[in-house]
């Protein structure tokens, strides 16, 4: 049974079958990679694992519970954190408070007045938030406001923010899209080192083959709304159907 | 001390001593001389710089912060002021109980009004609080004529209950037997400084209106509605919810409008639907924006520069001019005291449109920016240290999106 369990998942708009009887399942602690052609409908399937689209069919079951119908905050506060394709942080306030307010999320949950306490009085949170900080390499950024970034240190901030609420999944969406190649070796670097270094289970849509490989344990490979196949990336590569429905149409290229 | 670390310590010692000294500060020209008309310091303006101050400080906290720009703030003013003079009416003319209900009742409206405008973002919650206001102002001036006497205004008569009071009692509000409107006056030399009860009062409330709206600034809480202002889509994504965030902040400076309408009917107790007429509602957007939105100091002065120039301006009549342009050829001091007639008196509104439009322009940072850029020139760092994003605030739209 698998961290994340998703059954029999149907999506229609009007005439279009985003999603047809998808079922998938993610293992703890791995790196899953759902790749597929433009229009295969990964991120419909994205959309519907954090809570923005309910499905027609089926259900979602993250560790044991199902996380269909709740709030985008509640799946959070579940232990789903999602990066998105471009990075969406906080970029009127400064990195050190970007990374702070997750903290304070996961400690206070979703809503509570704590009006007169002081930020800087918040030791506990301060650490965390630093150390976090440190990990990605950031910390001399600390003051800066968030949307002075570069995009790559953007990436790197929005992905210090999931990481230091210390999710159970999380979801990667085009983490490297529209960026240049140095920027995302630098994202592959930063995630195998994410992989390596934490118990963190991580599902990437993604559709860089170079990204795929080089991080993935298992891929499911979507093709019109369907997993055609989900197998290791070795055998990924070599599998007829997966060349013919996505490989096959890069190669004529 | 407080709570406060260093700086916020000396920055509100500095505060408290401004409010002090504004009897000295609005009142700088000796008596008698030309600039006499300039002085401010009398009680009644310097009470309403102090209530309209309370007043920006708290519509700062919800615009400043979230950036949700709401147009109806003036009906929680007059629910205020309602609540006050029942309390006048009913149990005391001491001003504790009048102001205690005007802020609850006027917490009370603000969480009705501010869940239901809150289910929008960006314009169309500007639409809805002004459509609620000016709903408010429709029903205190017709509908709701028993409780708020329609156009004549609620008042207090010498037959009202006063169940606390005792038969005898004076007929003036008051703070446990001051009464608001006694003054003390100082003589120096050709000055004369006037220190009114009332005024002390509303500062006092004001210290305490601006230490809270500090806390929260420097609070989780205001970080968090900062975050709101920011980006919503990623705080939901961060496992927090926006909403009733967003709806506290409301509330909150609703509470502060109530407390500045209760405060306005301690002074003078009195209270009209006028109050809750959008223009007033729309006066304290302006107060923000020309102090600085999002700022510690600048909704307060805001609030004090346009009070101040308020009353200068309506003051300067076309005899007024015609004094100071005396020395003109006929014909030409017809043409420029009818120039300047446009801008004083009753037209001083279109000074400020004036006013309103080079700040926006030109400093959109408000008058504390101005301040800041002026410390600059004088080659002086400015006080904060440059990670302050209150002191620093982007000049991002102010609306939310």
């Amino acid at each position: 049974m698998g961290i994340l369990e998703v059954k029999n998942i149907n999506k229609r708009f009007g005439g279009l079958q985003a999603l047809g009887d998808v079922n998938l399942s993610i293992e703890e602690n791995t790196v899953h990679a759902i790749i597929g052609p433009n229009g295969a409908g990964k991120s419909t399937l994205l959309n519907v694992l954090v809570g923005k689209l309910i499905p027609d069919t089926g259900s979602v079951m993250f560790d044991g519970q199902s996380v269909l119908g709740r709030k985008p905050h509640e799946i959070n506060q579940m232990g789903i954190s999602r990066v998105f394709q471009t990075p969406e942080i906080f970029g009127d306030l400064t990195v050190m408070e970007n990374v702070m307010i997750p903290c304070f999320a996961r400690r206070d949950g979703a809503f509570r007045i704590h009006a007169f306490e002081t930020v800087a009085q918040e030791r506990d949170i301060i650490d965390e938030a630093e150390h976090m900080l440190e990990d990605v390499n950031m910390l001399e950024n600390r003051d800066m406001h968030a949307a002075a970034l570069s995009r790559g240190d953007k990436r790197r901030l929005e992905m210090a923010m999931c990481l230091v609420q210390k999710p159970r999944l999380l979801l990667l969406d085009e983490p490297t899209a529209g960026m240049a190649r140095a920027d995302t070796n630098n994202t592959i670097d930063l995630l195998k080192h994410i992989r390596d270094t934490r118990d963190i289970t991580m599902a990437i849509i993604e559709h860089d083959m170079h990204v795929v490989f080089s991080l993935a344990e298992r891929i499911t490979v979507l093709a019109q709304g369907t997993p055609l196949v989900e197998d290791t990336p070795e055998n990924i590569k070599g599998h007829p159907k997966v060349q013919e429905a996505y490989l096959g149409q890069q190669a004529q290229e | 001390m407080l709570g406060l670390n260093k700086r916020d310590t000396s920055f509100l010692a500095v505060v408290i001593a401004l409010t002090a000294f504004t009897p000295f500060l609005m009142q700088p020209f000796a008596e008698g001389s030309a600039m006499a008309q300039f002085n401010g310091g009398y009680p009644d303006l310097m009470q309403r710089v102090a209530i309209f101050g309370i007043f920006a400080i708290g519509f700062n906290i919800l615009f400043g912060l979230t950036g949700y720009l709401s147009f109806g703030h003036a009906a929680f003013l007059g629910v205020g002021s309602y609540s006050a003079v029942w309390m006048f009416k009913l149990l005391s003319m001491n001003i504790i109980p009048g102001i205690i209900l005007a802020v609850i009742m006027s917490g009370f409206f603000a969480l009705l009004i501010g869940y239901i405008s809150l289910r929008r973002s960006g314009i169309y919650f500007s639409i809805l609080t002004l459509a609620f206001a000016q709903m408010s102002y429709n029903l205190a001036y017709s509908v709701l004529t028993p409780l708020t006497n329609g156009e004549t205004g609620l008042q207090i008569r010498p037959n009202d209950p006063r169940i606390l009071d005792s038969a005898d009692s004076a007929q003036y509000t008051n703070l446990f037997g001051l009464q608001m409107s006694s003054s003390y006056k100082l003589e120096i030399g050709s000055h004369l400084f006037t220190f009114n009860v009332g005024f002390y009062v509303c500062a006092l409330i004001a210290i305490i209106a601006f230490y809270i709206s500090l806390r929260i600034f420097r609070s989780p809480f205001g970080m968090m509605l900062r975050a709101v202002k920011s980006n919503q889509q990623r705080m939901s994504y961060t496992g927090l919810n926006p909403r009733p965030y967003t709806l506290a902040a409301f509330v909150i400076s609703g509470m502060y409008a109530g407390l500045a309408g209760g405060l306005l009917a301690s002074m003078d107790p009195l209270a009209g639907a006028e109050r809750m007429q959008w223009t007033v509602g729309g006066e304290v957007v302006i107060m923000t924006i020309l102090g600085g939105a999002g700022t510690l100091l600048g909704p307060v002065l805001g609030a004090g520069a346009i009070k101040y120039l308020e009353n200068i301006f309506s003051k300067i009549n076309e005899n007024v001019l015609h004094g100071w342009f005396s020395f003109l050829p006929e014909g030409m001091q017809e043409g420029t005291v009818w120039l300047f007639s446009r801008f004083t008196g009753e037209g001083w509104h279109l000074t400020l449109g004036l006013l309103f439009m080079l700040v926006v322009t030109f400093l959109p940072g408000g008058l504390v920016e101005g301040g800041k850029r002026i410390a600059g020139l004088f080659g002086r760092k400015p006080k904060s240290d440059g990670d302050d994003a209150e002191h620093h605030p982007k000049h991002t739209p102010h609306v939310a999106e």
